[in-house]
Formats: structure tokens, sequence, C-alpha cells
């Protein structure tokens, strides 16, 4: 491995660079994974000094498209923490199905894996017809990806045993149909599903959620971002609404923590609480 | 006065880490890191098996949970470990760094840059690389950099990387080691 290093002043140069010309703010991302974010792609384009990074950051938009799919860790798996999903299909899924239309939100949904996790538990429960699923990534190119539902046959047998793991009630072969060498989501699971753009760090509240799940994204953020974001999850669910974060990422270090109860500790599942006020 | 001891170890260094542990002060007023390297899904037996090896507050840390003293804490499996400079603990899923995650490099890297010459940092036996310029970095900023004693590990091959790379890097046997950590920030005498 190569000795590069950045200062903190350059860091904060490429960010505002980064901000100033392609309008994404990362300044509020954790330290620590962010440098060795930018670290890592600059060995993998064998660029020596921030100098270096900086004009080609200014001068190639080709460049950033490849820089920001380095610096978005996008790493994802269907049923990722199997005990997670089934926590959801037993300690979640009886609210929603309480509610004639159920929304729900992926906020940072990477290239949809999870969401297709998603659709298939709300079918085996009989409730996908009526759920609506809003699936957003700060990365164009990830969306891009989900919208077509392809996913690699490869990876096909480990998320077949997580969805063993996780509870599921049929044959994971009954999900996709094998082409060349991809796995391809059978349309039945990605009719509901809208797959979009939104930055967690700039954009709004879009519509009110029974359930957000944001999971291995906020690991990403610092904890002031952290805080904000979770407040902007509280004001998109609907009073006890559900939200669900990474398993090791906690509510317990934001500022926000009183507003959720825990239902379940273990896989990061919370409930706003019924008060309707809003944070601020 | 020291505020972090890091030690990271992979394969056969183990039954070295359990002796640390065990020989540490009921109350101690710095903060134990613990990397070790870990198979993808083993459940983490080795926290359970730490915890009852010797009366210690031992845990893995969330995201954002600031850092404490007289905890001994444990990278989590997967994850890299990371430290912020507000001294609160960032997990990070990244691709592996030396074919390793949690990687010792990682979490040596920002020891060094936090807590600079108030850190010691300690290698123990494996069979790859890592560690080795995350113990330099320790070093380059003032703290103490110790490495198991090639001849005393069952897998030579960390040990002896982080000495070839440092040559300030200390040697000690097993035995100094847990010598030296159980008298961190004391005058006292080590237990005989
Ligand atoms: C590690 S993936 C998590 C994928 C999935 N949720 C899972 O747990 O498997 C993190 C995702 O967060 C997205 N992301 C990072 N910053 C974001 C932001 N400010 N707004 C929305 N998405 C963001 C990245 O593009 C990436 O796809």
């Amino acid at each position: 491995m190569a000795e590069r290093h950045i200062t903190n002043d350059d860091l904060v140069e490429i960010l505002h660079l980064i901000n100033r010309t392609y309008g994404y703010d990362f300044s509020d991302y954790s330290r620590a994974s962010i440098k060795r974010r930018i670290h890592r792609s600059m060995d993998m384009s064998n660029l020596e000094t921030a100098y270096e990074l900086k004009f080609r950051l200014a001068n190639d938009a080709e460049y950033f498209r490849w820089f920001l799919e380095v610096l978005t860790v996008n790493v994802t798996e269907m049923f990722r923490d199997p005990e997670f999903y089934t926590e959801l299909r037993e300690k979640v899924f009886p609210a929603l199905a309480t509610y004639p239309i159920i929304k729900i939100w992926h906020a940072g949904c990477a290239t949809g894996e999870e969401v297709y996790s998603m659709a298939i538990m709300l079918k085996e429960a009989g409730l996908l017809e009526r759920a609506k699923i809003y699936a957003t990534d700060l990365n164009p190119l990830n969306i891009e990806k989900a919208k077509k539902g392809i996913t690699s046959l490869q990876h096909v047998k480990s998320y077949t045993h997580n969805y063993i793991r996780s509870g599921g009630k049929t044959d994971f072969s009954d999900y996709y149909s094998a082409q060349y060498g991809a796995a391809i989501i059978s349309s039945e699971l990605r009719k509901n599903i809208l797959f979009s753009q939104h930055n967690l760090v700039t954009d709004q509240v879009f519509n009110e959620f029974q359930l957000i799940c944001c999971r291995n994204v906020l690991i990403y953020f610092n904890k002031d971002l952290q805080n904000r974001v979770i407040s902007l999850f509280y004001d998109s669910l609907s009073p006890m609404g559900y939200l669900a974060i990474g398993t090791k990422e906690s509510l317990l270090f934001t500022e926000v923590r009183d507003r959720f109860e825990v239902i379940s500790a273990e896989n990061k599942i919370f409930r706003r609480k019924k008060s309707s006020t809003s944070i601020k | 006065m020291t505020e972090v001891v890091a030690i990271g170890g992979s394969a056969g260094s183990l039954p070295v880490v359990m002796a640390i542990l065990k020989a540490l002060p009921v109350a101690f007023d710095y903060t134990v890191i613990v990397v070790i390297h870990r198979l993808k899904n083993v459940v983490s037996e080795m926290e359970r098996i730490l915890a009852e090896a010797s009366n210690l507050n031992i845990r893995e840390p969330e995201d954002k949970e600031p850092i404490k003293k007289g905890i001994v804490y444990l990278a989590p499996q997967n994850y890299h470990l990371q430290i912020e400079a507000d001294r609160t603990f960032s997990l990070d899923y990244s691709e592996p760094v030396n074919y390793s995650r949690p990687s010792i490099d990682v979490t040596f890297e920002c020891v060094a840059t936090v807590f600079k010459g108030r850190s010691v940092a300690i290698l123990l036996s494996g069979a790859n690389a890592d560690g080795a310029a995350g113990l330099g970095k320790v070093i380059e900023n003032g703290g103490t950099g110790i490495v198991q004693e090639p001849n005393t590990a069952d897998y030579k091959l960390m040990p002896q990387a982080a000495i070839d790379k440092n040559k300030r890097a200390l040697r000690q046997s097993p035995d100094d080691i847990v010598d030296y950590v159980s008298t961190v920030n004391s005058s006292q005498k080590p237990r005989e």
C-alpha cells in the first residue's frame, strides 16, 4: 500500500470542492471513514497528492461519478442479518397489517437488495398488494442498478441461505429467474416499489411512513448529522411508526433517543412515541 | 500518562490476549482496545470467553459510542473499528484492509492520530502483515510500539513484519508484555 497522506485541511478543501461542483455535502460524514475512502480512491486511480485529486475532481465529471462509487460504501446483500427480518416479521408486520395502505421508506437502499428482501417478506405475509415502497439513495448509479432488479447469480447461494435463516416460507428460487449469470428479480415483487434519488443531508420529508429502514448508512455520518437525519425520520413517521437501523448502529448516542421506544434492542428496531410534536 | 493500550493479533494470539487481560488491575485508568482477526460468521464466542476469563468490563462498541476509561473494547467482527477526533468509536463496513476486517492497521492508525504519544500499541502472533503500518504510525506520533518476540509466537509473520518495518519497536516475550500492561500508569512493581 502506498503511503499517501492528505491533511485535515486538504480534506476540508476536497469536500468543499465536491459540494461546490457537484452539490453533494459530505462535510458531516465520519472523518475517519471519509479520509480512508479518499485515500482508497487515490490509490485506485494512482493519484499521489491532494492537489492532483482536486484537479481531477474539478475538471472531470466522469471521474467524479466513479469517485462517488468509492466514497459511498455500497456493499449490501439480500436478507442481511436474517434475525432482523425474523423480528420484523414477528414484531412489526402485525402492526403494519392494520393499515389500509402501508408506506415504507428504505433510505440508503444501495442497489436494492434490501428492498427486494422486504418485498418478499411482505408478499409472504400477504401485505405486498397494500404496500407502497419508496426506496432512495444518494447515488444515482445505485438507483439505476436497483431499478433493473438484477443481482449477481454468484451471490444467490448465500442469499438463499439468509432467506432460509430469516424464516422464509417458500423456495427462494421462486423469486428470481436466472439469465446469463444474473438473477433477475420477478416483476411481481417490483411493481410496488418506487426508486428515486434522495440525499439525507439536503433533502426533506416527502411523505409519511409506517416503517423506515435506514440500515448501515448512519455509521458513515458524524454525530451531528446522525441527529439531523434521525429527526428527519421522526418527522417522516406516522405516530407509532417504526424505524429500523443497522445492527451496530445506535440511537443511544443521539439527542432524539427519548422520542423512540425500543422494540428490539438486538436488531435495532424502534417505534416513534406517540407525541405529535415535531422536533424543533 | 497512557490513555490507550491497543492490542492487535491474529492466528495464535488469543492465549496472549487472555493473559494480558487477566493481569489487568481491577480498576485501570486507561482504555484497552483489542482487535483480533476472526472468521466471518463466527458468532462472537470470544467476547463471552474473554469476559468469563477475567472479571472485566468488556464490550463490543456500537457506532459513535464514547470511549471510556477502565473498559476493554473488542472490535466487532466484520467491521473496522475507527476512532474519531471527539473520542468516539466509529464503525466502518468497507472492504477489508490487508485481507482483514477488522483491520489492525485501521485501528492503530486512528489510535495514533487521536491519542498521539499517550498510546501504546501491541502486536502479537499472526500469519499476515496487518498491524505493521499502524504500529509505525503509533511510534511516529510518539507512542510506544511493542511487538511479540517472533520466536515466542505461534505464527511469526505478523510480528516479524512489524519488526522489519519498525526499527524502534520493542520486542518482548508474552510474559514481559503482560508485566508491561499490568503496570501501565503505575509506579508499582508487577506482582510476582
Ligand atoms: C452500506 S450501504 C447500505 C445498503 C443497505 N441499506 C444495507 O444495509 O444493506 C450505504 C448506502 O447509503 C448511501 N448513502 C450514503 N450517504 C447517503 C445520503 N446522504 N443520503 C442517502 N443515501 C446515502 C450510499 O450511497 C450507499 O448506497
